[in-house]
């Protein structure tokens, strides 16, 4: 134990001591503060000099351009049904586009999370592999591998759908690992003794586990790709962003088609938010209950 | 759980049993039969088997091969009969004039050695092909007669490609295509050739000792002077494109985070007793979060231009409306003890925030600042591909040259480690910031944006 011979401090020499640290801390804190204010101000500096036009001279046009489509899809306000009923199917494309990669990023999520398990993995020795396969497969921006197979494939939904399965496969793979973690190997043992081969233990012992947590994860993940799908289409790969590009590039005068696009894409994706929210809470509250019970 | 009768007899609980299972199997089956019934869908929707129809399997193959090795054009002009050799046929590439690597002998007939046996000559008037196994190909091209070309047996080759005025061979040590106006002869090596140096420089094939020696005698700074303004892989554009984009995400993330924090406080139901301000302002970070980046960044680009300024403003937007969204989750489940606590000292209302409030909510911000930093590097890439800046705008310039897939690749490995240090980074201070933090798992707080 600590050497006590020296005798009770005075109450003067806690102070004493109490201020010296409260100080010194604050100290810490403030020179931190000025680093970080520093480092705000001169990265956004050299991110002002090095952008093509610099924030004081733009910051008051930034309205502009949002009026100038506003006001002329006032003006043909009556075209506005049929736009959106024109630019319907590229909604339905881009939702597909995500719902495909949703759904198979999941499923080889799912099977990347199961072989990176400790207790779960169907070659053991190899979880260290399929771990760094989902780093990598996460780390890879959607847009790189899209790009990539516009090239090979042509443009259309398919390079998008792969691009972005991938990503998922690989976002997903993680965040079900770490939900396999956390579930009980008791049933997988169970299932073990009564002689069930591998698939049969991870269908009947893990998945009914950890299943609500996917799934709530997946619904996230589908919001996430909406989004995505709809930038790979601005460069190139159907759906509402290949629209919205087209309209723009063409300026004016085809303003009314590109507020269109962006009402399909902001109600889509407030809908769509607001659904998986609801969704996700139940999920999520459900196996609360359930684990507890 | 609910409870069990127990006056019930076996029959009853055989038909309970009996009906819950054939749900269980109705669900078992149904599940999996409905996914594949809409990826069936969707596979009809995609056109995916016209795709292989349009696919361009030759450009894979360019793509593949040229991302890991490159090849070196020797040209002669058939006008004035000049010899130049480049490396990817490039301006920045090229041999200075009567110079050219060993496996090639300028002179009067230059001798191209392409190994195991394939020469090729380009004499004054007629190229010469020695093909180990087939013979010479001797081709004439004449200004008046197009490309005269003489086999050693009648039969064309499939490899041998034969018009009137071009003649192209592909064999596995090369390509040789003579035209009227020039004769061409490409050798493939593996590898990134000009990757440290240009032929300009006086470094250029030098090892590494040799280097390390010249470096330790003074020449270190010429020597990365050289590196860093190589013309082929434009080294420092590189370095300060992965700035820029780590560069946006920084503040795009940070700013989001400054700007959402004080606008969490008037979204919350314990500090602001305000219902129209509370439901004004959640209404505004909705709106905010549901208009997509991309059209930010479309709407920000027009005003800025392209540039990291644009992306990280862009950003900042889509972020403020999550991060108001999450802090203002955070702070209504702040414990309410505390500031009481504080409040029992006789502190004043700011001091209330600061020392109350903040201490406990710091944690969460921290941990999803910084999840974000991660995952906004990889949107930073995106946006600069549209916007024009940082690593996705010389990507994307990269890929539509449709040649330079060696940069391609060099740049995607480049992103890749990019975001994995990221991941890494912010992952390392979240455990030193937040001690006792519990996991990832805080991911699950309904972030709308994660990964």
């Amino acid at each position: 134990m600590t050497d006590l011979t020296a005798g009770s401090p005075t109450v003067d020499q806690i102070r004493d001591d109490y201020t010296e640290m409260a100080r010194r801390k604050r100290v810490y804190g403030g020179i931190l503060l000025i680093l970080f204010v520093a480092m705000m101000a001169a990265g956004f500096r050299t991110a002002d000099d090095r952008n093509a036009g610099s924030f004081i001279d733009g910051w008051h046009r930034v309205l502009d351009y949002p009026a100038e489509v506003l006001s002329e899809a006032w003006e043909k306000i009556a075209e506005m049904p049929a736009h959106l009923v024109t630019f319907f199917p590229a909604l339905v494309e881009t939702l597909n586009i995500a719902a495909a990669s949703t759904l198979i990023g999941a499923i080889v999520g799912t099977f990347l999370a199961l072989m990176s398990t400790r207790g779960m993995a169907y070659w053991p020795s190899l979880i260290p592999v399929f771990r760094r396969i989902s780093d990598v497969f996460r780390a890879v921006p959607e847009i790189v591998i899209a790009l990539v197979l516009i090239f090979i494939l042509g443009g259309g939904p398919v390079p998008a759908m792969i691009a972005i399965a991938i990503h998922t496969a690989g976002a997903l793979g993680k965040l079900f690992s770490e939900v396999n973690e956390n579930a009980s190997l008791k049933p997988v043992e169970g299932l073990h003794s009564v002689g069930a081969n591998w698939s049969q233990r991870m269908y009947l012992g893990v998945i009914p586990q950890v299943g609500p947590n996917y799934v709530s994860y997946a619904l996230l993940r589908f919001e996430i790709n909406i989004r995505a799908s709809a930038i790979l289409g601005f460069v190139g790969a159907g759906g509402l962003g290949y629209e919205l590009r087209n309209a723009m590039s063409w300026g004016q005068g085809r303003y009314d088609e590109a507020a269109a696009i962006f009402v399909l894409l902001f109600v889509t994706i407030v809908i769509v938010d607001q659904i998986s929210g609801y969704l996700r809470d139940r999920l999520t509250h459900g196996t609360e209950k359930g684990a507890r019970a | 759980m609910s409870t069990f009768a127990t006056d019930l007899t076996i029959d009853d609980l055989k038909t309970e049993v009996d009906r819950m299972f054939s749900r269980k199997r109705l669900v078992n089956f149904g599940l999996p039969a409905l996914v594949l019934v809409y990826l069936s869908y969707v596979f009809f929707a995609f056109d995916v088997s016209g795709l292989a129809g349009r696919a361009n399997w030759e450009n894979g193959k360019t793509l593949i091969a040229d991302s890991y090795s490159y090849k070196t054009h020797v040209t002669r002009d058939n006008r004035n009969g000049e010899v130049s050799v480049a490396i990817e046929g490039e301006r920045k590439g090229s041999y200075p004039d009567g110079q050219a690597p060993d496996w090639v002998a300028l002179g009067e007939t230059t001798v191209v050695d392409l190994e195991d046996g394939h020469i090729v000559r380009f004499g004054p008037e007629t190229v010469e092909y020695d093909i180990p196994g087939y013979g010479t190909v001797r081709a004439t091209p004449t200004r008046a007669a197009g490309v005269q070309a003489e086999l050693p047996t009648d039969k064309v080759p499939d490899w041998i490609n034969m018009s009137k005025n071009r003649m192209a061979i592909t064999t596995d040590a090369g390509r040789l295509t003579v035209t009227r106006n020039r004769s061409e002869v490409f050798r493939y090596f593996t590898g990134w050739e000009l990757f440290w140096f240009t032929l300009d420089s006086p470094y250029y094939g030098k090892s590494f000792p040799e280097l390390a020696g010249l470096a330790a005698q003074g020449e270190a700074g010429a020597i990365l002077n050289d590196f860093w303004t190589n013309k082929m892989w434009r080294h420092q554009d590189v370095a300060w494109a992965i700035f820029e984009t780590i560069l946006m995400a920084f503040l795009g993330t940070l700013g989001a985070g400054m700007v959402a924090l004080p606008l969490a406080f008037l979204a919350t139901r314990n500090f602001n007793p305000l219902k129209t301000v509370r439901f004004a302002t959640r209404r505004v970070f909705d709106f905010v979060r549901g208009v997509d980046a991309l059209i930010w960044t479309v709407v920000l680009a027009r005003a800025f231009g392209p540039g990291p300024l644009t992306g990280a403003l862009a950003i900042l937007v889509t972020d403020t409306g999550t991060f108001g969204k999450i802090f203002s989750e955070a702070l209504e489940n702040v414990d309410q003890k505390q500031i009481e606590g504080v409040q029992s000292t006789g502190a004043n209302a700011p001091q209330r925030y600061r020392f109350g409030v903040i201490p406990q909510v710091t944690p969460v911000l921290l941990s999803q600042l910084l999840y974000f930093l991660e995952s906004n590097t990889r949107s930073a890439t995106v946006i600069g591909a549209i916007t024009g800046g940082g690593i996705g705008l010389l990507l994307t310039q990269a890929i539509i040259t449709q040649k330079d897939w060696e940069e391609v690749a060099y740049y995607i490995v480049l992103i890749i480690l990019m975001v994995m240090l990221m991941d890494w980074f912010s992952g390392w201070l979240r455990r030193r910031l937040i001690q006792g933090e519990t996991g990832p798992r805080r991911r699950t707080a309904q972030t709308g944006k994660a990964g």
